[in-house]
Parts: C-alpha cells; sequence; structure tokens
C-alpha cells in the first residue's frame, strides 16, 4: 500500500513538472522559429550548389541537445506498450529536441544566406543494459552548410 | 580549412583529393554531474550537461579530422558526416569522416 501510494506521488510531482518545463519549451521553441523567419535562411536539401554569386563564407554549422523525457511519460508509455498505438508523449520529447537543436544549427548561422544539405542525427543514450526500465533520453545533432554571398 | 557536408566547396574547383580522414572521441562527464542528469531524468527537460557533453564531443572529433587532413597537406574536407554512438550510460560518441581536398578559388 506505501509503495502504491509512493509510486501515485511520484507520478503526480512529475506529470506536473514534466508538464510545465514541456509547455515553456514549446513556447520558447515556437517565439525563436517565429523570430527566425524573418531572417534569410532557407534549409535545402541540396547536396551541390551552383550559384554566379561570390561566396564569402562556406563553413559547417551544428546543433545539439539532449533532451529527457520525465518519469511519468515513461510510465504512460509503459501501459500504451501492451496495447500498441501511438506513443504520443514520446512523440514530443523528440520533437522538441528536434526542433531544438535544427533552431541552434540556424542560430549560429545568423549572417548566412542559405543552409544546404540539412542532416540530422540522433541517438538514445539511456541506460543500454536495462532499456525497458530506464526513461529515454535523445541526443541530437543537426548539421549542415552555411553559405553567406557577399 | 573549410568543411561543408555537401559534394564540394561551392565557388570553388577541387584540385586534389586525399581521401578519408576521420577523427572519433569518446567523453563522459563527472559523477556528480551524471547524478544531476540522473534527477533531471525524473522531472524532464533538457539534460544541459550532456548538451555539453555532445558540443565538446563533437569539435573535439571535428579538431582531430581536421588534424588529419591538415597533415595529409589538404585546405578543405567535404562531404563531412557526423555519427554518434552510445558506448555505455552516461558518455557520449561523436565519429566525425569526411574526404580530404585542395580546392582553389575559381578563375
Amino acid at each position: 500500500m506505501g509503495d502504491l501510494l509512493f509510486l501515485i506521488i511520484v507520478l503526480g510531482i512529475t506529470f506536473m513538472t514534466g508538464s510545465i518545463i514541456e509547455k515553456r519549451h514549446f513556447e520558447k521553441i515556437k517565439k525563436r522559429e517565429i523570430a527566425l523567419i524573418k531572417k534569410p535562411i532557407i534549409n535545402f536539401g541540396a547536396k551541390t550548389w551552383n550559384t554566379n554569386r561570390k561566396i564569402k563564407k562556406i563553413e559547417l554549422v551544428t546543433g545539439e541537445c539532449v533532451i529527457s523525457g520525465d518519469y511519468f511519460k515513461n510510465f504512460v508509455a509503459s501501459l500504451k506498450n501492451i496495447f500498441g498505438g501511438r506513443l504520443t508523449t514520446f512523440e514530443s520529447i523528440l520533437d522538441r529536441g528536434r526542433r531544438e537543436a535544427i533552431l541552434r544549427m540556424r542560430e549560429k548561422a545568423i549572417g548566412a544566406n542559405f543552409i544546404i544539405n540539412t542532416r540530422i542525427e540522433s541517438i538514445m543514450i539511456n541506460d543500454t543494459y536495462n532499456p525497458q526500465e530506464s526513461v529515454p533520453q535523445c541526443a541530437i545533432i543537426a548539421y549542415g552548410t552555411a553559405i553567406t554571398y557577399e | 580549412m573549410i568543411l561543408t557536408n555537401i559534394e564540394s566547396v561551392p565557388g570553388m574547383t577541387i584540385t586534389a583529393q586525399f581521401g578519408l580522414v576521420t577523427g572519433s572521441t569518446v567523453r563522459a562527464k563527472n559523477a556528480i554531474k551524471d547524478f544531476g542528469a540522473g534527477l533531471k531524468n525524473m522531472i524532464g527537460g533538457e539534460l544541459k550537461s550532456y548538451t555539453e557533453l555532445l558540443t565538446e564531443a563533437r569539435k573535439e572529433a571535428i579538431a582531430r579530422m581536421e588534424q588529419q587532413a591538415y597533415r595529409m597537406g589538404a585546405n578543405a574536407v567535404i562531404n563531412v558526416r557526423l555519427a554518434t554512438s552510445s558506448v555505455t550510460a552516461g558518455a557520449a560518441e561523436v565519429y566525425a569522416y569526411g574526404t580530404a581536398v585542395t580546392v582553389k578559388p575559381k578563375g
């Protein structure tokens, strides 16, 4: 009985903290994305780049983010795993992490005209010996080539 | 050293190729930061110390790759790819690889 009560309390606290942190993070991401729309940066998938304009600077830009779920999300996901279907709690974590990494990459190339061939690399870095039990942690690297015209 | 992750350096022509250059690093944070991250893991959110770890690892891997290319006499690395793998909990491996080339401005 005591264990169950403890679990309920932990779930309640982590639900509160997790949802508050997530909400704030999403608000921040949205604000930064809107601020970056006006900048002349476009993410391209192009592998080659032909232009007649003079190029001032070419550099590799990267953005990293390690994002973690919370205990509540993990609990819900493990329940949902039984019946199958969308694990919405994990979707939001990965979405946040990717958007954050891309934003950081774009913010590093604020003066550039384009970022081309953007690639996103992601990996789970949680406990490899006990992946079922541990809360997911996702490390994401976004990188691309920033091109600045003269 | 010019780094790109596309097949060429825009505005420049490739004069010589030197083949594959690589750089890798495995890094870990200290136990105190691991403990802090473990607590943060419960309540959720970004693990800032691990993001820092990833940034350091990425910088080091790219620096090693650049060094290798520099020793070959190249002045640019094209087609750079970054790969990560999880070695153990609390550690990150970043692997950078690309083709070392010499480039010169067009015309």
